[in-house]
């Protein structure tokens, strides 16, 4: 759905707003600091039979790893709440990320194995990238929603019981964060291949005629 | 169910680390563009992996992430509803063998005796006169099977039988706009809570565990135990009671625990 060449029609703006160059690197300083810490709260108590190696953790012991994490996920909230608000009240939801079916996300998964598919408008999301943004925008909700159940089981009793209880809860928490990183993983090669998205999500630059 | 104990975090020479990792990576990467991409990457990798001794230790970082911590006790406190019960469980659901777990091994447990025990009670209350075992096996008991979470995540049913604290606290005339209720512990441990959790009605004196006095390692004589926080506000060994204004902490608290630890 990528392959017809696409028009310079919108020259003059940035290739990403301002507001989505903000809160796209709040939100990696605020996951950097979530995932790590997370990792020593889980050394704790695992529920699998690995640790992760401390060296990659943050907060040196358990209460330092709290304190980072619980600082950390108030950045996440509210920043992920200016993100998602910005982002439906622009309408630029509805504009970047649809139209999208499986079929087309299959077809544009197959075009980008075969390198047949198209990087040269960066404002236009093949529609692997629109499924692969939607789909870590639903994960970090569930992220902090499996969250507030661990940090305050009692006082969210609904989402308690909507999420199978305080023990299902921390293993959805930790699929989410799983899946994060697979995400940023995959994001981060996929941006090694193309330099040219970093800098755009860095600097105001305009993209130039194609 | 192991203890948490504070980790000395050896230093480890930042910029040499990360010189060598870039240049490794920059003889293998052609391309400027991912060449620069990678290295800032690393730089970023680097920091997160070394965060936990160059970060943590910093004192104004320290500090910064305390006052965080003040704001997220106000902010549990602000979410505590008094009329929310936690979840109770059948008997069947109860997790056997109920963990021990305490800033000590097991094999250091205290023995308190029960013929020379006397609770103390302290502070803004009308009666400071001491209390015996059985003086609290006369007042009105309940029973619960709740939920109790640790801050290391795991979590374990147990019940527990005693006395409503709240009930306690009216009977000795506590001032109960005060703003903590503090404990001091056999064992030398101390914590302290808020009010409105201290007269939740599920917050107990617990005197029995699973319809059996409280053994030693569950903490004999007596415990307080509070289904709405977490394992650490629930201290056992209990000889003395206080009711404040002042802020007294806890023991890991006073290290870097969350003070409300409210769930």
């Amino acid at each position: 759905m990528n392959q017809t060449p696409p028009t310079p029609r919108h020259t003059g703006r940035p290739v990403q707003p301002l507001w989505v160059r903000l809160t796209h690197w709040l939100n990696a300083l605020a996951v950097l600091v979530l995932v790590a810490s997370g990792w020593r709260i889980y050394n704790a108590a695992p529920f699998f039979p690995f640790t992760i190696p401390k060296e990659l953790t943050l907060g040196g012991w358990l209460g330092g790893a709290l304190q980072w994490h619980f600082a950390a996920m108030w950045l996440l909230a509210a920043n992920g709440l200016v993100y998602l608000g910005s982002n439906l009240f622009s309408g630029r939801l509805f504009k970047k990320f649809f139209p999208l079916s499986p079929a087309s996300i299959w077809h544009d998964a197959l075009a980008a194995l075969r390198g047949q598919l198209s990087h040269a408008d960066p404002r236009h999301y093949n529609h692997v990238q629109r499924f692969a943004y939607l789909f870590v925008m639903a994960d970090i909700v569930l992220l902090v929603l499996s969250g507030l159940v661990l940090w305050k089981s009692v006082q969210f009793g609904l989402l308690r019981e909507l999420l199978g209880g305080y023990e299902f809860a921390r293993r959805i928490h930790f699929a989410c964060m799983a899946l994060l990183v697979a995400f940023v993983a995959v994001h981060l090669v996929m941006v090694a291949l193309v330099p040219r998205s970093l800098l755009s999500m860095l600097s105001a630059q305009k993209e130039k005629s194609v | 169910m192991k203890i948490q104990t504070r980790r000395i975090l050896t230093g480890i020479d930042t910029d040499a680390a990360l010189a060598e990792a870039r240049k490794l990576v920059t003889r293998r990467v052609e391309q400027p563009a991912r060449r620069a991409f990678l290295q800032r990457s690393l730089t970023l990798g680097g920091l997160s992996l070394l965060s936990g001794c160059s970060i943590s230790d910093n004192a104004g970082v320290e500090a910064a992430l305390a006052r965080i911590s003040r704001f997220n006790d106000a902010a549990q406190g602000w979410l505590f509803d008094p009329n929310r019960m936690a979840p109770t469980y059948s008997d069947a659901e109860i997790t056997r063998p109920f963990p021990f777990n305490a800033y000590y091994g097991e094999d250091e447990v205290r023995i308190v005796d029960e013929a020379g025990y006397r609770l103390e009670v302290t502070g803004m209350v009308a009666d400071k006169r001491s209390w015996t075992l059985a003086d609290l096996r006369a007042m009105p008991q309940q029973d619960q099977i709740t939920r109790h979470i640790c801050v290391e995540g795991w979590s374990a049913i147990g019940k527990w039988g005693g006395v409503r604290f709240g009930d306690f606290l009216r009977r000795i005339g506590a001032d109960t706009s005060a703003k903590y209720v503090g404990f001091k512990c056999a064992d030398d441990y101390y914590t302290s809570i808020d009010m409105p959790t201290a007269l939740h009605p599920q917050t107990l004196l617990a005197l029995t565990y699973d319809g059996q006095p409280l053994p030693p390692k569950y903490g004999f004589p007596m415990k307080l135990r509070m289904p709405t926080k977490l394992g650490y506000k629930n201290p056992k060994h209990i000889k003395a009671i206080f009711v404040t204004n002042t802020y007294t902490g806890g023991y890991w608290e006073d290290q870097g625990y969350n003070w409300f630890g409210g769930s």
